[in-house]
């Protein structure tokens, strides 16, 4: 099959541009996500990471530019291409965002029963594959808030690879994990990504993690894409800008404050 | 006063931004009605929620408001000798006015609510994002059924709490205030007519039931995705719901029984 072709990115977005609230948030953004890899996308928090989550997702739409997934236009879908293409698609959300009126057992078979019609045994055999593939099988009878955040987001994760996605985006996977559930997604996302042979594009601030996990990653900042390359090449970099996110520090190019006027002026004006 | 029409017009806008909103959400609603046959269980399990859970308040509403329409309606019946009609009063403002319109305003303080803070809830969590990511329309698969349940429950809701009302008036009027039996039951044969008043009264609860549901599942889908925000949709669907059946009850009264 063509689609497959090894060759070409799963997906690919050019001259992407996006505002919100009359403020920019992608202003020309250009990347490339390869087939079969992991794609780390980095960047402060408030840089539009999960934004472009749900662009690439079709959940906005860009004010302009192209979003291929797979060779689909994505802004361009109709409503059924996009929910046919989704299928394909899985998303992690920072939450989890399980059902909260649901089982762990049934949250990840949700999806199966919504888009299959698989008999009653071929539902619990898939689903307790895909628990055991994140190691809670033996939570399938817990709900939701009784999870702790690390169980819940590897509950979503078996969800998301349920129906054998092509693709997997992770919202801030790492974000509030202790120690050990960092370690086990971590190492999950590496083994998913490689036993079902998915291309992953995690999206984090968690400089660390992401640098030990991705084949390659894109920094932004304010908009753009201020570098990209392989963890080692980024850690070479001589870019300020990369050099300032990848070692955390405070001040430099992209500015500590928030714009504002400036400031003895505000302290004098006494108003606002 | 430029800033005082400023807020007027401003307001304004907004107020006609959500009107259309709000009937475009219900075009998106209709849209998915059609594949809700398939998929009926789906609207079973929400009757219960929103119909069944609703009963108690409404049993027991209809039953307080029917045994003070039973006095009251004595007191005033009695100076004419006509309290025999006793039946009749009870049951005509029952089944064209106070059974629609009440068990409405219980519906919009007990199940609308729920739902707006049920389906807020769900934004603010992401869990209507993340079924739109898995390839499932929360439209078809959340709202639809939830708007139909309501579309159903109102009339069967309206129609216990008249029947319940009736029974609280005849324990007053005829078991306390000594009306005769026959009278009471035979006159309200009599008088009430399917065509005009107890056709009325349901054609006006399953108006008020699509008002209803509409502005509660309307208010969740667009509330601001925060704890506060869910909260003030709540309230706002109890009083936006208030207002909205008050009103449409006049409308529809003026049309019916003019
Ligand atoms: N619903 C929204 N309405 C308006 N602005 C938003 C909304 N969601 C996010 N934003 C803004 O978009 C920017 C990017 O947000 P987001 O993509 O969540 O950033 P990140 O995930 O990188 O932390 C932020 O500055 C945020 O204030
Ligand atoms: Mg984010």
């Amino acid at each position: 099959m063509s689609d497959n072709n090894k060759d070409t990115p799963l997906i690919e977005i050019r001259n992407l541009h996006f505002s919100r609230g009359g403020r920019k948030i992608f202003d020309g953004v250009d990347l490339d996500i390869l087939r079969g890899k992991i794609t780390a996308i980095m960047g402060p928090s408030g840089s539009g990471k999960t934004t472009l989550l749900r662009l690439i997702g079709g959940q906005l739409k860009p004010a302009s530019g192209t979003i291929n997934v797979d060779r689909h236009n994505v802004p361009e879908l109709s409503h059924r291409e996009l929910y046919k293409l989704r299928k394909r698609m899985g998303m992690l959300f920072q939450s989890g965002a399980l059902l909260t009126d649901l089982n762990v057992f049934e949250n990840v078979a949700f999806p199966v029963r919504e888009h299959t019609k698989f008999p009653e045994s071929m539902i619990r055999t898939l689903v307790l594959m895909k628990l055991e593939a994140v190691g809670l099988r033996g939570a399938r009878d817990l709900m939701p808030n009784e999870l702790s955040g690390g169980m819940a987001r590897r509950v979503a994760l078996a969800r998301a690879i349920a129906l054998d996605p092509m693709m997997i985006m992770y919202d801030e996977p790492f974000t509030g994990q202790d120690p050990i559930s960092m370690g086990v997604l971590v190492q999950l996302i590496r083994l998913l990504n490689d036993a079902l042979n998915m291309t992953s594009v995690v999206v984090s601030h968690d400089v660390q993690e992401t640098m030990t996990i991705a084949d390659y990653i894109y920094v932004i900042s304010e908009g753009k894409v201020i570098g990209h390359g392989s963890p080692e090449q980024l850690n070479k970099s001589d870019s300020s800008w990369v050099k300032q996110f990848i070692h955390g520090m405070p001040d430099g190019p992209v500015p500590f404050h928030y714009p504002a006027k400036d400031y003895l002026e505000d302290l004098i004006s006494g108003t606002g | 006063m430029i800033s005082w029409l400023r807020y007027l017009g401003r307001s304004g806008l907004s107020f006609f931004e959500r009107l259309g909103r709000g009937n475009l959400f219900l075009f998106y609603i209709l849209l998915g009605l059609p594949t809700l046959i398939l998929r009926f269980r789906l609207v079973i399990q929400q009757l219960y929620v929103v119909g069944v859970l609703s009963l108690l308040i409404i049993i027991v509403s209809g039953l307080f408001v029917g045994m003070v329409l039973g006095l009251q309606g004595y007191n005033t019946l009695v100076d004419f000798g006509a309290e025999e009609s006793l039946g009749v009063m009870v049951a005509l403002s029952l089944v064209r006015e106070l059974g629609p319109v009440v068990a409405a305003l219980l519906f919009a303080g007990r199940a609308g609510s729920a739902l707006t803070a049920e389906i807020g809830l769900m934004k603010a969590t992401e869990q209507l994002s993340g079924m739109e990511m898995m390839a499932v329309d929360p439209m078809s698969r959340v709202i639809a059924p939830r708007f139909m349940a309501g579309i159903i429950s109102m009339p069967l809701l309206a129609a216990i709490f008249s029947a319940v009302g009736v029974m609280g008036g005849y324990f007053v009027g005829v078991g306390l205030l000594g009306v005769d039996t026959g009278a009471f039951w035979s006159q309200m044969q009599d008088k009430i007519s399917w065509s005009d008043d107890i056709l009325n009264g349901v054609i006006k609860s399953i108006v008020f039931g699509v008002v209803a549901t509409w502005i509660a599942v309307f208010e969740g889908y667009d509330a601001i995705p925060t704890s506060e925000g869910v909260s003030r949709a709540t309230t706002r669907t109890v009083v936006h719901t208030s207002l909205a059946i008050l009103s449409v009850d006049f409308v529809l009264t003026a049309l019916m029984f003019e």
